[in-house]
């Protein structure tokens, strides 16, 4: 008993207070590509680029490919990029997730009427990890700990997606898991929808030129949200999620 | 001497010897006590391959022993007499199709290669009797983990076999790792298991150095300890949290849960990620530490100590944490030498490997205590890594006292040396952590094994289960706390 009000004690107040405001300092996060002209014929950013995630004239970095290793920035003659500590950069359309020099943010994630009168104020999230490296599933698990506390929006994880309203995917996609992916998918209710969490669901990320993926799901059911990173921040989530069903 | 093992030889200096001769040698050294650290092959050409076996003598010697075989003729098993080559021989079988005369178990390891997509055609065993049934868990599960099936044959609540079916997480690691610069194989590597970076990284990086004939300075070494210790430490606050939430301990799972986010930020704020991504390259470390951060750093460590120590007590004297994890999912000192378990499920039943315990580089500077827990059980296993995290952070607090800041720095990787056998041994949080390269005469990467501890531990977890309630299923998994996609590479 003691012991139990000590620890309760030591513990104070953990939750992050304002989630739509927080920047975790050190983070390397959304880059930013600044306006200044490139050094001619250079190509360094997008030859070190581990994930082509670049287009080159001008430079364009593609959020859904970008596993945030720094290595364009550390490549780069000129200091054009630098990858600041901001963790909003959720889309709902891949187009969205490009970054060009003089644009400071993807496109921010419009709300959608429909999804915020249906799931405005509770939405139950199914979790399938189809190849994901356990980074972003921890990042997932970590939504719901006492610092994000997600449950506070009426946000939470369900165990089976017969309870679920959104499907969020993580990892490449492998064929090992296509029919299981597919079996969790048709188990969920309609209205449903899907959002993909991470460079390797996004893009493929480091696996893109793998054999052993099978990306058709995606072709069939286009996610409505998302969320770069590798992994992505809590926060990422949390922003584009909010956003797209107008919470305020 | 680096401070992770990294064993290079020329490939001309490793006779490549006949099968049979190969596996006399293999069992010789193992009836001497060595310790079979992994055991693979590689196509050599249509019909044949090459065999490797690497084993480790008590004073951490590495040595390589290779053969050359072709498909048809393979080996006789080592498996009925070492069950500790058990996964090793049939990803062997898996990846090239080569003949494993008698062995017991030739299992898919991750259904790859021709066996892509056919997770119904596992072998399940059948437990036969009248009242017997089976329980058919995964592959997806209830919480945000990732894919793998487990197949329960129980009489009433108990467990009498479990078998674990993996694969799911087939991405095709090894094959991508021969494209491309072997010098810049580092983001990929980082997620091969992404709670594992930096302990794969390091592995790949003291690789490639070793190839390329380099040796890290002191203070890059010692950088990369730092953050393989706080590696070491998040993802064992988040297995502790994993074990008090299966058990309804709720203070247990919120107080671990949240210095596990001290962890992690704490390595955000040396390399910019929470996951140590990007912290670890060939020839260097990019982890920045100035005095402000150093500051910071000192305080969360400070912070863990002292709040873990207050939670720790809570939860070891409750009497539902020991009723529930003392006794169950219990693995014999035995049975873990004889299925060659590594690292904390090693240590956890009673037998002492760790990779840092030989005393190099960094480790040698500041030795790290090796922990060792006796009873096996679920247990054990929290136990141990509530004393690994006391013993981490003790080494923390020392190598911060030497090295008060870390500047980013890359030394350049020149080409690496033609025709070489390289095998790499890093201790992660889970275990050791094995890479071995192979270059071909101008240089090129010929070959890459991975290899995660969970490939050896998941073996481990099927037999803790033996004779327990299914309903204890989870704190026995969680206590092990094994990678599905380092297993599935
Ligand atoms: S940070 Fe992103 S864009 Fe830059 S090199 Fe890495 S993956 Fe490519």
């Amino acid at each position: 008993m003691f012991k139990s009000l000590k620890v309760r004690k030591n513990q104070g107040w953990q939750f992050i207070v304002d989630l739509t405001t927080a920047v975790p300092a050190g983070f390397r996060g959304r880059p930013v590509i600044a306006e200044k002209p490139c050094a001619r014929g250079c190509v360094e950013c997008s030859k070190v680029c581990p994930t082509k995630a670049i287009a080159l004239d001008s430079v364009r970095i593609d959020l859904a490919r970008c596993i945030f290793c720094n290595e364009c920035a550390l490549a780069c003659p000129e200091d054009k990029i630098e990858f600041t500590s901001e963790t909003r950069m959720g889309s709902a359309t891949p187009e969205g997730l490009v970054i060009v020099s003089g644009r400071a943010r993807p496109t921010p994630v419009a709300t959608s009427s429909a999804l915020k009168k249906l799931f405005g104020r509770s939405l139950k999230l199914r979790q399938v990890s189809a190849g994901g490296c356990n980074g972003c599933e921890l990042e997932l698990n970590a939504l719901a700990n006492v610092n994000f506390d997600l449950q506070r929006y009426g946000i939470e994880w369900v165990a089976s997606p017969r309870h679920a309203d959104g499907l969020v995917l993580s990892g490449p996609l492998t064929q090992n898991m296509a029919d299981a992916l597919q079996l969790a998918w048709d188990a969920m209710p309609e209205p449903r929808f899907v959002v993909s969490f991470g460079a390797c669901a996004l893009s493929g990320g480091p696996f893109m030129d793998s054999p052993a993926l099978d990306r058709a799901f995606l072709d069939r059911f286009k996610p409505a949200l998302f969320v770069p990173g590798c992994p992505p921040h809590p926060l990422t989530f949390i922003a584009a999620i909010l956003d797209l069903l107008g919470v305020e | 001497m680096t401070s992770i093992a990294a064993h290079c030889r020329p490939v001309a200096e490793l006779p490549l010897r006949d099968a049979r001769e190969w596996v006399a040698k293999v069992r010789s050294a193992l009836e001497q006590g060595e310790r079979l650290v992994t055991l693979f092959g590689r196509k050599a050409d249509a019909e044949g391959a090459v065999l490797t076996a690497v084993l480790q003598a008590g004073g951490g010697e590495l040595h390589v022993l290779r053969a050359a075989t072709t498909l048809e003729q393979g080996w006789h098993t080592l498996t009925r007499d070492f069950p500790a080559a058990q996964c090793f021989e049939r990803e062997v079988h898996e990846q090239l199709g080569v003949r494993i005369a008698d062995h017991p178990w030739l299992k898919p390891i991750r259904f790859e290669g021709k066996n892509l997509r056919k997770m119904k055609d596992y072998p399940f065993y059948k437990l036969a009797g009248k009242e017997v049934h089976e329980v058919a868990v995964g592959p997806i599960h209830a919480g945000i983990i990732e894919p793998g099936s487990f197949r329960f044959m129980c009489l009433g609540e108990t467990v009498h076999h479990l078998e674990i079916q993996l694969g799911y997480q087939h991405r095709g690691v090894e094959a991508l790792l021969l494209r491309g610069d072997p010098r810049s194989l580092a983001p990929l590597v980082e997620t091969i298991a992404g709670d594992t970076s930096i302990g794969h990284a390091w592995a790949y990086c003291a690789a490639i150095e070793a190839l390329a004939g380099l040796s890290p300075r002191e203070e890059i070494e010692a950088s990369r300890a730092v953050g393989l210790e706080l590696e070491r430490i998040a993802m064992h606050l988040s297995g502790l949290s994993g074990l008090a939430s299966d058990i309804g301990f709720q203070q247990g799972a919120s107080s671990y849960g949240r210095l596990r986010t001290t962890a992690i930020n704490t390595s955000m704020r040396l390399c910019g990620s929470r996951f140590g991504r990007g912290w670890l390259r060939p020839g260097g470390s990019r982890a920045a530490m100035d005095a402000g951060v150093a500051e910071i750093a000192r305080a969360n460590l400070s912070l863990i100590g002292r709040d873990v120590a207050i939670i720790n007590d809570c939860f070891l004297s409750a009497l539902t944490v020991q009723h529930r994890f003392q006794g169950v999912g219990t693995v014999t000192k035995q049975q873990a030498l004889e299925l060659g378990l590594v690292g904390m499920a090693a240590r956890a039943s009673g037998v002492p490997i760790d990779q840092r315990s030989f005393g190099a580089g960094s480790y040698g500077r500041i030795p790290m205590k090796t922990s060792v827990e006796e009873s096996g059980d679920c247990w054990a296993r929290a136990l141990l890594r509530i004393r690994e995290i006391d013993c981490s952070l003790q080494w923390l607090t020392a190598a911060l006292d030497r090295f008060p800041a870390f500047a980013p720095v890359c030394e350049a990787v020149g080409a690496l040396a033609p025709g070489q056998f390289v095998v790499s041994v890093c201790e992660g949080w889970r275990g050791e952590i094995v890479h071995c390269l192979e270059t071909d005469g101008l240089g090129k990467l010929l070959h890459y094994k991975v290899q995660d501890p969970s490939l050896r531990n998941w073996f481990g977890l099927a037999l803790a289960l033996r004779r327990n309630e299914i309903s204890d299923f989870p704190i026995c998994n969680k206590s092990f706390d094994l990678s599905y996609c380092g297993n599935d590479l």
